[in-house]
């Protein structure tokens, strides 16, 4: 009888529903945890799987040796090897594609190469603007090798314990 | 303007009266859709700050111009209408459903001198033009010729008429208390401190009133006739463009003539809370102030509550609200008839 009686009042004064407005009134004035992206940015891991790069050794030499243990690892049949013997008697990729379509970034291709040649990057901010711009070229992917050697080098170093 | 007004009165009588009422019309309605289109940016910024985020912020300075860009964007789409469509109706709708939002603003007073028009059934006319509100909202479900507008449209109107009754008795509430149906005389009879709004004679009006407002206008917890999870957007999914733009501005201007009703009839309207022998701040002050407090109700209660189950509306409405503004209507009529403590309910 008391908990029918207790219950009545607390239904017809709305006594949850101003509970509710309270909770929701109270994180009114909490501090606001939006990242606004541009300007600010989320940290990333040393392990993020972004766009892809072909690297090349202190030398100049490019690390690829066309064993192709990439292509035949990846999931998603994305990369397209063709190779030749070259001058100086070395094995070495003629052609290098990857169809960023079909790629799923999940990073089989890097953990297969055993020269540390093909790596993904952090950059996750790339478009394209036409088509057939999704498949890139073994020249494109040394290029973003060239420019982000750096920071690729720094991100494997961070890794390298982990491993 | 003087020359301006010497030429007005060489005009004959019936263009200076009606250069001035289109000059008022346009004095009400240029701020009330300035404060529709300010009311969305109020309402995602609010949201935002409860779900602890900080809602829109790029356009503009801290997102100031975004009811702008988004009025703008609406514009320039196309309205498209569908095949199956009746396109009469279905540009008709829109035009229905935004008028009585906007006409029922003519009566109502804003200050103890602001009113365009002193209507002496002002309630009724009130009553009458939000009612009107739902022909908008089932012809569009009807023109559609979809299942889902349909749908929306169904439960739309039910929900309107159930809420309708609950709210035309809480309105009886406040006419037995003012003794008028004249907005300006009912506002004028809350004079003197708060203790004299019919805030606390009418509570459980009050709230059946504000309650049953949030489901006229089918905002949260009462927005099933929009529903996104089984409904996708409810009567006017078919809409695009201006057209669903006419609808969302007629939401939020029926939202805030709620509120003002709300303001006018419970919470004493332009008058301070406390009496004191100057004026401070100027009555039309007070009274869009406590409109806005209303207001913030609105937006707060959707940042809030979940949807309610649509036969729990339907519950709340026929089963709840209708008995509990019959009894309190039946304990006013008692004490202002019977007992010599009628005075309580003035």
């Amino acid at each position: 009888m008391n908990a029918r009686v207790k219950r009545l009042f607390q239904s017809f004064l709305l006594w949850e529903l101003l509970k509710g407005l309270r909770l929701t009134g109270r994180h009114m004035f909490v501090r606001k945890v939006t990242v606004q992206y541009p300007e600010e940015r989320a940290p990333k891991s040393p392990r993020f799987r972004g766009l892809h790069a072909l690297r090349r050794y202190p030398n100049g030499e490019e690390r690829c040796i066309a064993c192709k243990l990439c292509e035949a690892v990846c999931p998603a049949a994305a990369i397209t090897i063709e190779s030749e013997e070259r001058a100086d008697g070395t094995r070495r990729t003629t052609r290098y594609d990857i169809d960023l379509f079909k790629c799923i970034y999940c990073g089989f291709c890097e953990e297969a190469c055993p020269v540390d040649s093909i790596v993904e990057t952090h950059i996750h901010e790339f478009h394209f603007e036409n088509r057939n711009e999704n498949v890139i070229s073994k020249e494109e992917l040394l290029a973003i090798g060239d420019k982000y050697e750096a920071e690729i080098a720094a991100a494997r170093a961070a890794d390298a314990p982990y491993r | 303007m003087d020359l301006l007004l010497t030429m007005m009165q060489s005009w004959p009588d019936w263009v200076q009266v009606a250069l001035i009422s289109v000059a008022k019309i346009l004095l009400i309605l240029i701020p009330l859709l300035l404060a529709v289109a300010y009311t969305t940016y109020a309402e995602r910024k609010l949201i935002g700050y409860m779900q602890v985020r900080i809602g829109p912020n790029r356009v503009g300075p801290r997102g100031w111009l975004q009811p702008i860009a988004d009025a703008l964007k609406l514009l320039t789409k196309e309205i498209i209408i569908p095949t199956n469509a009746n396109r009469y109706l279905f540009l008709m709708a829109p035009v229905l459903s935004i008028t009585p939002a906007l006409a029922a603003w003519a009566v109502i007073p804003f200050s103890d001198t602001a009113v365009l028009s002193q209507v002496d059934a002002g309630l009724l006319y009130i009553l009458a033009l939000t009612s009107l509100g739902v022909y908008g909202v089932i012809i569009a479900g009807w023109a559609s010729n979809s299942k889902y507008a349909f749908l929306g449209a169904m439960r739309s109107a039910a929900q309107i008429v159930a809420y309708e009754i609950a709210m035309g008795f809480a309105l009886v509430g406040v006419l037995m208390a003012a003794g008028s149906l004249n907005l300006g005389e009912i506002a004028a009879g809350q004079a003197g401190g708060f203790l004299h709004w019919y805030l606390w004679p009418l509570f459980p009006l009050f709230l059946v009133y504000f309650i049953s407002g949030v489901a006229e206008t089918n905002r949260a917890p009462f927005d099933v006739a929009e529903g996104e999870s089984e409904l996708v957007a409810g009567f006017h999914v078919e809409y695009s463009g201006m057209a669903f733009a006419v609808f969302f501005m007629a939401e939020y201007a029926n939202i805030i003539l709620i509120s003002a009703l709300t303001t006018l009839m419970f919470l004493g309207a332009w008058h301070a809370p406390v009496q004191t022998s100057f004026t401070l701040v100027p009555p039309l002050f007070w009274f869009l102030g406590k409109t806005a407090f209303v207001l913030f109700f609105f937006l707060w209660f959707r940042a809030t509550f979940p949807r309610y189950r649509y036969d729990q509306i339907m519950r709340l409405g026929w089963k709840v609200f209708i008995p509990i503004t019959l009894v309190w209507i039946a304990v006013v009529g008692f004490f202002i008839f019977f007992t010599p403590f009628g005075h309580w309910f003035h």
